[in-house]
């Protein structure tokens, strides 16, 4: 096992200098002044500008420049932002438990419907249910999400009005953030009705966030299920006399779960790319809709600084997934 | 020679060329009566794509400033002159749409082409020469893919400068590491096959060892990603549109058109509905017609 971490970290190590590499030649590739950019100032005399210059280090050499970011990403600088003059890592990681918390609710109901859905599918195969599941899911996989949370609006904040548009929580209620998740604080907090609001914010971004990967698991939990149970040892366990819950909830389901673990981790950059728009369209106060922001206020370094970060938060939750699946899979840990 | 013929006609019977293998093909495709209905909507729109002058009963940025927020022909208040209504300008909501199929038809062929052609030579490359071209390949695309997509396309588009151009070029790269992985991934497992040997005593040159003996006979996965990446660009480009970044108005893209159409959300339901139903119908019918494909080119599922 601890082999099999060396090798992973051992592809991991390059990729994330190729990120770093990434994030510093962004600010470089914009077009126009990098100084004016990384300060945000339009009109600069010509003093100001060399000195400016001078303390972003654009006037050293671009291999030292390169080496003086690993140098301050390493001490924990990852740039100042323009516009409020907080240092990037402090912002992201204030908005990232809102990030962290609609996708964590995302993923629950994904798994929690789309696995049942699947399994079912599978076993009814060919039935009605089984028709409507893939259906549904196939439709959820084409969704533009976008579109799909304006919809969900219309019809349950503007025709039913029982949700909210946009937002974490009523302003009627504060409290001070404790683990980050509303639905946990507002629990904390004490306050009546605090939780049920932050709970009715959060469910339709959630369930917008959830349709992809909802989608996507139902499929693969189907297929995969179809192909253990056409296996030799299903048949057997049948052929014993053993009953059909034991049969599917014992011997397939372990095996079906290994490719439908790996779908599960794989989700985590579409939820990402997912909670871009989903952010965007009900300003939650997370990272996707602070990168979005970010672009539009030419905030580049935030841009940078978060690219970097979401960019190894990707990465650290893949290999986690990858040693789970080790973890699980012995074949996997050995091979190659 | 004759009487060896025969012999290994028992083994093989199946016909061989180009017409026989496309009606083997198509009736495995056929059987899938949904993959079927997605090709021939997806054919449809095609034609209306080609054809919109002629079939959108308006011009698309025209504006008909007595008619603004008109609501679809069978709502109290619509005409059939403007059968979906119009948006918060008086432009026709049919007509734009008819046009923006246009748009995400084309964007849908560009970042295709453009990132199947990079990826296949570049997961040719990977897979032919191994070693360090390999690792160097696959290296930049581990970075691509460590980006979220749709982040990375966004920060591209940052960089080039909000335009459908540089959406489809920020798609296309985006797009691009699936492509080089799964044509490194076939080409390897095909190198190791007697032909590509038999090919390689006879003498035959690396390039057209590469292209012409070892390709196409990686084609199948390259054709159903490419269907489902033809889905997802249409969706990606809709998305930058929508966040500002894709398309810019008045352009009639159906992401730019629900970008445009969001302040009016509570107040004229028509304006938000039908671009997204144009986007959801479209990319649903490619992707039945992609998962038809698969199964009809994958030879595992075919013998079961």
């Amino acid at each position: 096992m601890f082999a099999y971490l060396i090798r992973k970290l051992g592809v991991i190590a390059p990729t994330f200098f190729g990120v770093t590499l990434v994030a510093f030649v962004f600010i470089r590739l914009l077009p126009g002044d990098p100084v004016l950019l990384m300060a945000g100032e339009r009109g600069m005399t010509e003093e100001r500008h060399a000195k400016l210059m001078a303390e972003f280090g654009f006037d050293k050499p671009i291999l030292v420049q390169y080496g003086v970011y690993i140098q301050d990403l390493f001490s924990g600088d990852f740039g100042t932002s323009i516009i409020t003059k907080q240092p990037v890592f402090k912002e992201f990681f204030t908005l990232f438990p809102a990030t962290m918390e609609l996708s964590f609710v995302a993923i629950c109901i994904a798994v929690f419907v789309g696995l049942p859905a699947g399994m079912i599918a599978a076993t009814k195969r060919r039935s009605v249910f089984d028709h409507v599941v893939m259906t549904g899911a196939l439709t959820g996989y084409s969704m533009p999400i976008f579109w799909w949370g304006l919809l969900l609006i219309i019809f349950f904040s503007g025709i039913l009005g029982w949700t909210p548009v946009s937002g974490r929580i009523s302003l009627l209620y504060y409290f001070e953030p404790v683990t980050g998740f509303m639905l946990i604080d507002s629990l904390l907090s004490g306050q009546s009705g605090a939780f049920k609001s932050a709970l009715s914010h959060l469910i339709l971004p959630s369930i917008v966030l959830a349709t992809i990967p909802l989608a996507v698991i139902a499929r693969q939990t189907r297929s995969a299920m179809l192909e253990v149970l056409s296996e030799d040892y299903v048949r057997t366990a049948k052929a014993k006399g053993l009953g059909r819950g034991r049969v599917i909830g014992m011997h397939a389901l372990r095996n079906a779960m290994i490719p439908v673990i790996t779908v599960i981790g794989l989700q985590v950059g579409v939820l990402f790319a997912g909670a871009i728009l989903t952010e965007t369209i009900f300003s939650w106060p997370g990272i996707g809709k602070w990168m979005v922001d970010s672009i539009f206020r030419r905030d580049y370094p935030s841009v940078q600084g978060g690219l970097l970060l979401i960019a190894a938060m990707v990465m650290i939750v893949n290999l986690v997934v990858d040693l789970l699946y080790g973890l699980i899979n012995p074949q996997i840990r050995h091979r190659d | 020679m004759e009487e060896v013929l025969a012999a290994s006609q028992e083994v093989d019977t199946r016909p061989v060329g180009r017409i026989a293998l496309l009606q083997e093909f198509w009736s495995y495709f056929s059987e899938n009566k949904g993959a079927v209905a997605g090709l021939f909507f997806f054919v449809a729109i095609i034609i209306i794509a080609i054809l919109a002058d002629f079939v959108a009963p308006h011009a698309p940025n025209e504006q008909f400033r007595n008619a603004l927020l008109q609501p679809p022909f069978w709502v109290n208040g619509g005409s059939t002159d403007f059968l979906l209504g119009t948006d918060a300008v008086g432009r026709d909501i049919l007509s734009r749409l008819i046009h923006g199929a246009r748009f995400s038809l084309f964007i849908g062929c560009v970042v295709v082409s453009v990132s199947l052609v990079v990826g296949v030579i570049l997961g040719l490359a990977a897979g032919y020469f191994r070693g360090r071209v390999d690792t160097f390949i696959m290296r930049i695309m581990d970075v691509v893919l460590a980006f979220p997509s749709l982040l990375l396309a966004l920060v591209l588009v940052a960089i080039l400068g909000p335009s459908l151009i540089n959406a489809m070029i920020a798609i296309a790269i985006v797009q691009q590491p699936h492509y080089v992985r799964l044509t490194r991934a076939a080409v390897m497992s095909e190198m190791t096959k007697d032909y590509v040997t038999a090919a390689r005593i006879i003498g035959v040159g690396r390039l057209r060892l590469m292209f012409i003996t070892v390709l196409p006979n990686c084609m199948a996965p390259l054709i159903v990603q490419a269907a489902l990446s033809f889905s997802s660009a249409i969706l990606d480009a809709a998305a930058l549109g929508f966040l500002g970044m894709g398309a810019q108005p008045p352009a009639p893209e159906w992401g730019t058109m629900l970008a445009e159409a969001r302040e009016f959300i509570l107040r004229a339901w028509w304006v938000v509905t039908f671009p997204g139903v144009a986007i959801l119908t479209t990319v649903l019918a490619i992707n039945v017609m992609g998962d038809g494909l698969r199964d009809a080119l994958d030879p595992k599922l075919k013998r079961s």
